[in-house]
């Protein structure tokens, strides 16, 4: 059970004995561009970390990387075991879960034929060819921490926008994931939508590592234990909101994309520096 | 997606379909049209499998002849042998007109009643098997997948008509006996009837129980966001290859049923024609219900005796259109006309926006 008494902090809430995530020297070049270059990450189970950055920074890219889905060099570890070079679906079963921009649950199926599926990459082919006959108690504990247990039976097509995004962080809680990445998670969101949705994040966040790219500023500030900020496929700050907030460099970037035009600039920053 | 009918009322189901295809087909029914119906039975066996592939896994499998085929030819093998022993000859008929004195090595094994059966089973398996594996695991997908399907099936006729060692273009056919029983006998004929009607049972059980089960969750799953289920630890290719593997063994066991019924097994049951008329029964009936396929199947595969019979050349435009239609209008077949009005008719509470079962379902690319 996730309870208050575990809150993600900066740095990790239970130091380097248990799980973490240490990305090193990441680079990613498609094809003569580097979209990602010698990134260096080092999260700790209990951290709430948000990824942020103007947009073609890479930050997605990261997530792609970590995951399997595009090829990388470098190191990425969790807890000791190099993820790097593993297919897609092992590195999903060691543990590490994604969501995407865009929810991407199986809409012709229930809620909880959602989470089912998500709980069940170990199976047996015998249980596989039999019908599901019980709710785990996982995926009961996953439906009240998402709330969605009232919709458990509703086809996962027919959900709100946000509900969508709560299915997927709740697919991952299920699939036994202790490092988290979300990209984009409230994007599109209501205000009451976001406000839940970083109070979930903080209820699981306390014993797992949870990134989340994210371009929304409000949401980062309130939700936040530590920030790595990327630009040009490279970390340029890391560190708390207030100490990334007062970095120079962080500022130069983002006032240098406020002249673009682009989305999500930090109005503090702006105001600071000016 | 969700169970369409309780647990007895499939029991009843089951029930009401032994009781017409094994009590009321047989007094109705001329003995002619009753081996007929039996024929039309063997494609609904391999309707089912496509239904699973397709329908479930999104996999367009327009090469479903060259399993039909395999499973036809080794049976047919059997019985031109069984037939020859019985005569005294070392050889079938075909092969000593055409002077040939020895059986061909290959042949040999198939002089084996339990071989046969077993071969008929287990060769179709492991190709489907390797040659999913090949393909999926390269995630070869879509038309891609289909091309390749449909390339094999016209590659294994081309390679049938040459051999003249299995008959070439003429195939095998008079057979005589099947596993010792003459088939000149209305009762054996109707046993055979029998048997395949059994078999169609019995693979509608077990798709019923596949798609009912997590498996089948998952294989509708990895239709509708392959990527997304790797990213929850799985390897979609081993997903899709079992229910490739399936309807490949149920369409080679339809072929080794069609054989002994319709009296032959040519290159013309291989190719790319009739596979794609295996898909225009699924597509007709619905694709992605368990008995869609096998009424889409029959009813088609009736309407053109029916019609053939009196129209030969105007049937195939009116098959073509028809395919046309089901596809480019209403991709859930009749199943998912029925569901539709069965929504309509419901008259979903104003405010919550009920899903639409089937009708939202069919609209995913089929591939």
């Amino acid at each position: 059970m996730t309870t208050s008494e575990l809150e993600p902090v900066a740095g990790g809430n239970v130091g380097m004995g248990t799980q973490y995530l240490e990305v090193r020297g990441l680079t990613v070049d498609f094809d003569g561009f580097k979209a990602v270059s010698d990134v260096d990450l080092t999260l700790f189970q209990g951290d709430l970390r948000f990824l942020i950055g103007p947009n073609g920074a890479g930050k997605t890219t990261v997530i792609d990387a970590i995951t399997g889905l595009v090829p990388a060099t470098g190191s990425i570890s969790k807890s000791g075991v190099e993820l790097l070079g593993k297919k897609v679906h092992q590195i999903a079963r060691r543990g590490v879960g994604r969501t995407f921009q865009t929810a991407s649950v199986f809409e012709q199926l229930t809620v909880l034929q959602n989470l089912d599926i998500a709980a069940g990459a170990g199976r047996s082919a015998w249980t596989l060819l039999r019908r599901r006959s019980s709710v785990l108690p996982s995926i009961e504990e996953a439906l009240e921490t998402t709330g969605l247990t009232d919709l458990m039976d509703k086809p996962a097509g027919v959900l709100a926008h946000g509900q969508k995004q709560w299915l997927e962080i709740g697919m991952l809680l299920v699939q036994n994931a202790d490092v988290l990445l979300l990209d984009e998670p409230v994007a599109g969101m209501s205000h009451e939508e976001r406000e839940e949705t970083g109070n979930l994040l903080r209820r699981i966040g306390g014993e797992r590592t949870v990134v989340v790219v994210e371009h929304d500023m409000d949401f980062m500030r309130d939700f936040a234990t530590s920030v790595t900020v990327l630009a040009r496929g490279q970390v340029i700050a890391e560190g708390s909101v207030a100490e990334v907030q007062a970095n120079p460099k962080v500022q130069e970037v983002y006032l240098g994309t406020a002249a673009a035009g682009a989305d999500g600039i930090p109005d503090e920053l702006i105001e600071e520096s000016s | 997606m969700k169970t369409l009918v309780g647990r007895w009322q499939t029991w009843a189901g089951f029930g009401v379909a032994a009781i017409v295809l094994f009590g009321l087909a047989p007094v109705v029914l001329s003995e002619f049209r009753l081996s007929l119906l039996g024929k039309f039975l063997c494609f609904a066996i391999v309707a089912v499998g496509i239904g699973l592939a397709w329908g479930r896994g999104g996999m367009l499998v327009l090469g479903q002849g060259v399993f039909f085929g395999l499973g036809g030819y080794m049976m047919g093998m059997h019985l031109k042998i069984a037939d020859a022993q019985i005569r005294g000859d070392d050889v079938p008929d075909f092969m000593q007109i055409a002077g040939v004195r020895e059986l061909p090595a290959y042949w040999q094994p198939f002089a084996s009643p339990a071989f046969t059966l077993l071969a008929i089973v287990l060769l179709p398996t492991a190709v489907a098997a390797a040659l999913g594996l090949g393909v999926f695991k390269r995630r070869v997908k879509g038309a891609y997948f289909a091309i390749l399907s449909q390339a094999l099936a016209a590659a294994l006729a081309i390679l049938l008509v040459g051999q003249t060692s299995v008959g070439g273009s003429n195939g095998l056919n008079r057979f005589r006996t099947f596993f010792g029983f003459t088939l000149n006998d209305p009762a054996n004929r109707r046993m055979l009837y029998f048997i395949a009607a059994g078999v169609l049972l019995l693979v509608v059980a077990v798709v019923r129980q596949l798609m009912q089960s997590r498996y089948g969750e998952l294989l509708v799953a990895v239709r509708d966001g392959e990527e997304r289920v790797r990213f929850l630890g799985y390897d979609p290719a081993n997903i899709k290859v079992v229910a490739y593997t399936v309807a490949a063994l149920f369409a080679s066991i339809a072929g080794a049923l069609f054989a002994p019924i319709v009296g032959f097994i040519a290159p013309s049951q291989v190719g790319i024609l009739p596979s794609i008329a295996f898909l225009i029964g699924v597509a007709i009936g619905g694709r992605t219900t368990l008995l869609g396929p096998v009424l889409g199947a029959i009813g088609v595969a009736w309407a053109q005796t029916l019609f053939s019979e009196r129209f030969p050349s105007e049937w195939t435009y009116a098959q073509g259109l028809l395919f046309i239609i089901v596809v480019g209008f209403f991709p859930a077949g009749f199943a998912g006309l029925s569901a539709l009005r069965r929504w309509r008719s419901r008259k979903p509470a104003p405010s919550v926006p009920e899903p639409e079962p089937e009708t939202e379902a069919e609209k995913v690319p089929a591939s």
